[in-house]
């Protein structure tokens, strides 16, 4: 992507340090229970734990046996569990299970849990409701922040998105201030720091307060980020709607990647067991292709194979001599390439089989026509075929919430026939998330003028006192219109082309969409980065329910010539998907800025993230 | 010279000099003889208890708790009410100790506000105490108690109270002569003497010991002293014999007999830090003496009763009229005012003194410490000995010659000099007659500005030690905040002014000075019982996390609600809601909820996983129809196992969504309704899991089970479109291979998805056979796709022709493959040029 003349993406600061604090903290936490003991992890906390301790780290901290936390009665035979999991209270249910069954069983054994990253006050509760509050000892692990790559740092709390967005339940916003205290410790102050959404305004006041509360004396320090730039899930659902079709994002709606790392199975390996891969910047064949709309990948990667095969024949016509220098120091690599060109040749050919089948052309096809909004009749009839036909209940979905977003609702036969078709193709118990789905505004029924206005007085009642404001704020999108197609207008999110787009050197961030659709999250960023303020994109703002701010650290001198001042920390409150991903990192080489997004949520989940009310 | 005048030699080396701090303001109607007396380390203020030995008890003659300064300035009193008082002591943090008969020790602040109480034991109780000592040890302040069963009982730590008993004495018969206390190797032990024997007695063993180099003939212990860091030991006996060493009895230091056989009141160690010969000072009724290892000694005669108070430099003797500090001279005093002295300080301050009278000898003494280039070992000296001076007209002499010789020193660090004006500015203020706290330098330095401005908070003199803080520019967080702070706890006590008067003063005053917590001073308040003030205090809170707790302690949990949920930090909400929920009953409790929607989301949130039952009457009580329909599905699916139990549930959630106005979910509910009765007789009719399939699923194992019949029923029963049911009947025909079927399907009426559906179906299925059946069937525009699909190209070919479509004869040409589909190939070419033709 990158051609001459462009300035290139500054150096992202090094995020390693924060494996390094998490690391260290986890031993100090495991060592305050002395002697051998039981590890018990939470099913979610297993892949980002994976990443800042291996086992024979735990081992050498006396952890004897690792256990994963699900339904299934306790065999450890230590005299000392440890549990580490999610402040929630399932996994503290789970805890007093085992301390209830040791007790009837006369058995007395020692009990930590370690909460990450932080605990909860009804956790506790819960643990005293239970009657064993006396008997386990609780400890935080302050682990907020998982660098997953060079650019990229994740929260990794999968529930954000359902906590906040459909249940108004602010809990995590604390967490996301303190992850940002701590980021600021490391490598703030930030210049200058923009947002928008609800969420992103109150998780930048808490920051703030917090950051008051401590008073330190960071100010002489120079920066290693410039700015830092806040976006709410619910500001952009569609771009999260849209199939993915860059490599990354295919290999991640696929195969699933999880922390980072994706598991490919034998099918791809081409061997008997499947292979777990890490996907970062470290792997050479995936980073040049991680961000290539997926027509130019499998180009990309037959040329490399050829290259690949050039530099092993290289050996034919060696001397001696020269051949051991080629086998000490030019094959590991060689073999190592090699083995990665294969597992992304084999990922490849996988997704092929499954994607460029007519059915997800039309699937694209549909998606086009609904971002550009047109033949909306044939796309709610495509729709209604692809839930009859079972094709992907997930994608049914999908389709459904873009129709709903972009028309500013399902008209209301469409929302009745539609509802009722996917009910009987998938169960009733869908009935629940269509209720949730309406709740947060992805899948509603045109509205007459005056149920609109009904709502909103209700609103406006509830927002008397600034306690109540704070919930409506989260409620409001239950109100709020989508407002799609004029802000797509105003901010030119389709781009006009004169014929076929070009995908190999694509103009814009549209490429990560085959050339139909900017994503709206990325283009808000990249207008306001711009304009270095909100000015100019008012009508923008009102579009999309306000809440923008923008404020500038006076403490911090903002110099254009430092390197840093063109980093910038993205912070997607309640995940992002690999697409934007990509079209930031477009952008950080097109503009002067790199970007680091951070996403609280793995990104598949902001797809579909009412599903089955799985409480 | 004349700082010398008062100045007693104690053998070759050192003075003892003997200088008042106070005249005593207290004007005391008894002896101090007939009171019970302590007075506390490092300045502390003193404590009299009088009438204390007073066996009839009339109400006019009642003991008297009396505590002054140590000018004798009052500070408080108290009628003694409670039992018999044995012993008064002070501890490390300046309560008052009152250990009484029965063992029970009353703890008393400076101000005579009684704080708490403890025991020292069943023992002890039953004994009675004989004795007691108070002590301080690095564990914090103790207590050691002789009982009246001649056995000791001592606590190391009164904030930490853990009772030891000491192993028995040797003899039980008689109570020691003398007993101390001794802190060896972070152990407290106990040293005491009967007759001739001395014993050291820890929990488990009782030693005797010997002090090495007693002389022979020194008789019976009458007295013994512990020095203030527990390093030495003095003992005195019947003989007038002082046997002085170290406390582990390994070295004798010195020992002086004197002529005195009376037993002496007091006998206490008084030295400094690197003493050159330490001394004990033994006090009879009317004399005074200082005895070291020397020949002579000093002797004092006194007018009236006085009364020891060690010290770590030195003894403070007071009376009914004085208070004097009674030390051995420093080294840098002795140098510069020694008679004579021709050390480079003593003759700087000569230097300076000439310089002053404007007199040329001045250049001559400076000259003569220049040429022994011990210029900055003299200013050393002048400002070191200034600390030592307790007269400001002294110490102002002793700084302006260190000042007048600095002028000559290229290079000399002012700080030591500037530390000292400081310090002495410090102790001067302290040491006025008002404040009356005589530290001396070596006291003060050990005692740390902090710990000194906590007693002054203690003594309630906030504006002298803000002026300190200020003056010394300490950080705010640690001095004037703290202080302000304190202040601000006093003052909430304070009944006599209104809440709003007093919420403001302590506002005023606070302001936002950094480092204050206003829910501390509001937590005060609510221990005196303001509960009205300590809200108002509250309110100055910035921080609503720490507004809460205390909101809830004082039981106003609705304000507390309101306060976290402005804190936006959900933890802290839930903490609330929780506590409310025990605290009210369940119809307030959901009334207060009602009220914060955000505290009742919450609240919501922790029903779904604790209390399910709970949330439907949260629901209920909102008249929420549509989450309590949700609820009743949630319930079918999720808890009931039986059929009739699911069913029942699904029937409320009709009811409820009907009251919701969401006729949609209602309908559907009842759809769900309908299936699952459906399911269950299917699935006891034909045996086969049925239950908890989709409309779809059911109707689609029906067909592939041959169940046509039963399969059309609940098409037409569910109104399912044509559409969807053609779709799902022929892939599920084709699934079980049915090909008969499906062609009699086919023919039974017009395909509503038209054929193209068939033949791809039938060639998902790998049937090539059926599906060319279908093909034929196909509309005009989908046959070109369709015959491409069962793969015969001359078909398609003709049809794309017949269509005179380009686009489909290039579809269809790039499927063919030269070799083998040539004549196709000819035909299409042919047709294309035809077109292109024209």
């Amino acid at each position: 992507m990158a051609s001459p003349g462009r300035r290139d993406a500054p150096e992202p600061p090094d995020f390693a340090v924060l494996k390094r604090l998490a690391r260290d903290q986890l031993v100090y936490l495991l060592e305050q229970l002395p002697g051998r003991k039981d590890l018990f992890i939470d099913a979610d906390l297993m892949s980002p734990l994976d990443r800042i301790a291996n086992v024979s780290l735990l081992k050498q901290h006396e952890v004897d046996k690792l256990y994963k936390v699900e339904n299934k009665p306790v065999v450890s035979t230590s005299d000392q569990l440890c549990f580490l999991v999610r402040p929630r209270i399932r996994n503290v249910k789970y805890v007093a299970d085992v301390v209830h069954a040791d007790k009837a069983a006369g058995r007395s054994r020692k009990y930590k849990i370690i909460f990450s990253p932080q605990k909860f006050y009804v956790c506790e509760m819960v643990l005293e409701e239970e009657g064993i509050y006396g008997d386990v000892t609780c400890d935080e692990w302050s682990f907020y922040l998982l660098p997953l790559d060079d650019d990229l740092i994740s929260m990794e709390l999968p529930e954000f998105f359902r906590d906040y967005f459909l249940e108004g339940d602010h809990r995590w916003i604390n967490t996301v201030a303190r992850a940002l205290q701590l980021l600021s410790s490391l490598y703030g102050p930030f210049a200058k720091t923009y947002g928008i959404g609800r969420c992103a305004k109150m998780a930048y006041e808490l920051w703030r307060e917090l950051e008051e509360e401590v008073e330190g004396d960071s100010q002489a320090r120079r920066p290693e980020i410039g700015h830092i730039f806040f976006v709410d899930r619910d500001m952009d659902y569609v771009t999260a709607l849209c199939s993915q079709v860059v490599y990354e994002g295919l290999v991640d709606d696929t195969f699933r990647i999880k922390c980072g790392s994706v598991d490919f199975g034998p099918d791809i390996t081409s061997g008997d067991r499947s292979i777990k891969l890490l996907l970062n910047a470290q792997d050479k064949v995936f980073a040049e292709i991680r961000n290539e709309h997926f027509t130019n990948v499998f180009g990309f990667l037959s040329q490399k194979a050829r290259n690949l095969q050039a530099q092993y024949d290289r050996r034919r016509g060696m001397d001696i001599k020269q051949m051991k220098n080629f086998v000490s120091q030019e094959l590991k690599g060689l073999k190592q390439e090699h083995r990665l060109l294969s597992l992304h040749i084999g990922a490849c050919e996988s997704i092929m089989k499954k994607k460029t089948k007519q059915d997800f052309q039309e699937l694209i096809k549909t998606e086009h026509s609904l971002l550009e909004g047109f033949d909306i009749r044939e796309s709610a009839s495509f729709i209604e075929e692809h839930i009859d036909r079972q094709v992907s209940p997930i994608e049914s979905l999908r389709l459904m919430c873009l129709l709903s977003i972009t028309e500013n609702g399902l008209i209301p036969k469409d929302y009745r026939s539609l509802k009722t078709q996917y009910l009987q193709s998938y169960g009733p118990e869908h009935l629940l998330t269509f209720h949730n789905l309406k709740r947060i505004g992805l899948l509603t029924e045109q509205s007459p003028g005056e149920t609109f206005t009904a709502v909103e007085s209700k609103v406006s009642r509830l927002v008397t006192d600034r306690a109540a404001g704070k919930l409506t704020d989260a409620f409001n999108s239950l109100a709020r219109k989508s407002n799609f197609r004029g802000i797509s207008k105003k901010l030119g999110l389709i781009p006009r082309v004169d014929g076929e787009y070009n995908l190999k050197m694509p103009r814009d961030m549209a490429y990560v969409f085959s050339g139909a659709y900017v994503p709206l999250s990325c283009k808000i960023i990249e207008q306001v980065l711009e304009r270095r303020s909100w000015l100019g994109l008012e009508e923008v703002v009102r579009l999309l329910n306000g809440n923008e701010f923008a404020v500038t650290d006076p403490a911090v001198e903002d110099n254009p010539t430092w390197e840093s001042q063109r980093v910038i920390l993205v912070v997607f409150l309640g995940g992002c998907t690999f697409s934007e991903i990509s079209a930031l990192r477009f952008l950080g080489k097109e503009k002067v800025a790199e970007t680091v997004p951070d996403c609280p949520l793995a990104r598949g989940e902001a797809k579909d993230p009412a599903l089955p009310p799985s409480d | 010279m004349a700082c010398s005048w008062n100045w007693n030699p104690l053998g070759e080396q050192t003075f003892y000099r003997r200088s008042e701090l106070y005249s005593m303001a207290w004007d005391l109607a008894e002896e101090l003889r007939d009171c019970l007396m302590a007075a506390a380390p490092y300045g502390g203020p003193i404590a009299l208890l009088k009438n204390n030995w007073r066996k009839e008890k009339s109400p006019g003659s009642r003991p008297v708790l009396e505590i002054y300064s140590a000018a004798g300035l009052p500070l408080a009193s108290i009628v003694w009410k409670s039992g018999q008082v044995v012993q008064l002591g002070w501890t490390a943090s300046e309560d008052l100790l009152c250990i009484q008969e029965d063992g029970s020790v009353l703890i008393y602040n400076l101000f005579c506000e009684f704080k708490r109480h403890f025991s020292m034991g069943n023992e002890v109780l039953q004994n009675h105490v004989l004795e007691a000592r108070v002590f301080h040890t690095e564990y914090g302040t103790g207590v050691a108690i002789l009982t009246g069963a001649h056995r000791f009982s001592l606590a190391t730590n009164i904030d930490d109270l853990k009772l030891r008993r000491m192993h028995d004495m040797p003899s039980l018969q008689k109570p020691p002569s003398c007993w101390a206390v001794l802190f060896q190797d972070r152990v407290t032990v106990i040293l005491l003497a009967t007759g001739q024997e001395l014993y050291l007695l820890d929990n488990t063993s009782c030693n005797a010991m010997t002090p090495p180099g007693l002389s022979p003939q020194a008789g019976a212990y009458l007295q013994m002293a512990v020095s203030f860091n527990y390093r030495y030991v003095a003992l005195y006996t019947d003989t007038g014999y002082i046997w002085m060493g170290t406390a582990t009895f390994k070295e004798k230091l010195g020992e002086f007999s004197c002529d005195i056989r009376a037993p002496p009141r007091e006998m206490v160690w008084c030295a400094r830090p690197r003493s050159k010969q330490r001394a004990v000072v033994v006090a009879w009724d009317r004399r005074l003496m200082v005895a070291g290892n020397t020949e002579e000694c000093i002797q004092f005669v006194l007018d009236e009763d006085s009364y020891l108070v060690p010290e770590l430099d030195g003894v403070r003797i007071f009376s009914r009229t004085s208070h004097e500090f009674l030390h051995e001279i420093p080294e840098a005093s002795q140098e510069i005012f020694r008679i004579a002295s021709m050390a480079p300080g003593a003759l700087l301050l000569e230097a300076q003194k000439q310089y002053e009278k404007e007199s040329q000898k001045a250049d001559e003494y400076l000259r003569e410490i220049k040429d022994k280039e011990q210029l900055s070992e003299a200013v050393q000296q002048c400002i070191e000995a200034a600390g030592y001076e307790h007269e400001p007209e002294t110490q102002k002499s002793l700084l302006r010659a260190a000042s007048f010789g600095k002028c000559f020193l290229d290079r000399f660090s002012p700080e030591s000099f500037v530390r000292m004006c400081q310090d002495l500015r410090v102790l001067n203020a302290i040491r006025d007659y008002q404040i009356g706290i005589p530290l001396t330098f070596a006291q003060y330095k050990q005692l740390t500005i902090e710990v000194l401005l906590d007693r002054l908070v203690l003594r309630r003199l906030y504006p002298l030690a803000i002026k300190i803080c200020e003056y010394l520019r300490l950080s705010e967080i640690q001095g004037v905040s703290r202080i302000l702070a304190h202040w601000a706890c006093y003052k909430v006590q304070q009944k006599d002014k209104s809440d709003e008067e007093v919420a403001q003063a302590i506002n005023q005053k606070l302001g936002d000075t950094p480092g204050i917590s206003y829910s501390e001073i509001a937590g005060r308040a609510y221990e005196c019982g303001r509960t009205e003030l300590a809200i108002k205090l509250l309110e100055y809170e910035p921080r609503s996390g720490e507004q809460v707790p205390l909101l809830l302690k004082m039981k106003r949990s609705k304000l507390a609600l309101s306060k976290a949920i402005e804190s936006g930090d959900t933890d802290l909400v839930y903490t609330v809601v929780l506590h409310l929920k025990n605290e009210l009953n369940r119809g307030n409790f959901f009334m207060t909820l009602q009220n914060q929607p955000v505290a009742l989301s919450l609240y919501r949130q922790f029903c779904k996983h604790q209390e399910r039952e709970t949330l439907k009457d949260l629901y209920n009580q909102d008249d929420n129809h549509q989450e309590l329909g949700n609820f009743h599905v949630h319930t079918s699916y999720a808890s009931e196992k039986r059929i009739e139990g699911r069913v029942a549930a699904l029937q409320n959630a009709v009811d409820e969504y009907y009251k919701a106005k969401n006729e949609f979910a209602a309908k559907a509910t009842e759809d769900q309704i309908k299936l699952l009765r459906i399911q269950h007789r299917l699935q006891e009719d034909l045996d086969k899991p049925y239950l908890d399939c989709s409309l779809h699923d059911t109707i689609s194992h029906l067909i592939l089970d041959g169940k046509h019949k039963r399969a059309e029923q609940l098409y037409r029963e569910f109104k399912i479109p044509d559409k969807r049911f053609w779709w799902l009947k022929i892939s599920s025909l084709a699934e079980c291979g049915d090909w008969e079927e499906m062609e009699k399907f086919s023919k039974s009426k017009k395909s509503p998805i038209g054929y193209l559906p068939f033949v791809e179906i039938c060639v998902k299925y790998h049937n090539r056979h059926e599906a060319k059946k279908y093909a034929a069937r196909v509309v005009p525009e989908q046959k070109v796709k369709a015959f491409i699909l069962v793969g015969d190209l001359d078909q398609a070919a003709d049809a794309a022709i017949e269509h005179k479509s380009e686009s489909e004869m290039s579809l269809v040409l790039a499927k063919c493959s030269p070799a083998i589909d040539a004549t196709v190939v000819e035909k299409l070419n042919r047709a294309r040029a035809q077109i292109l033709k024209k």
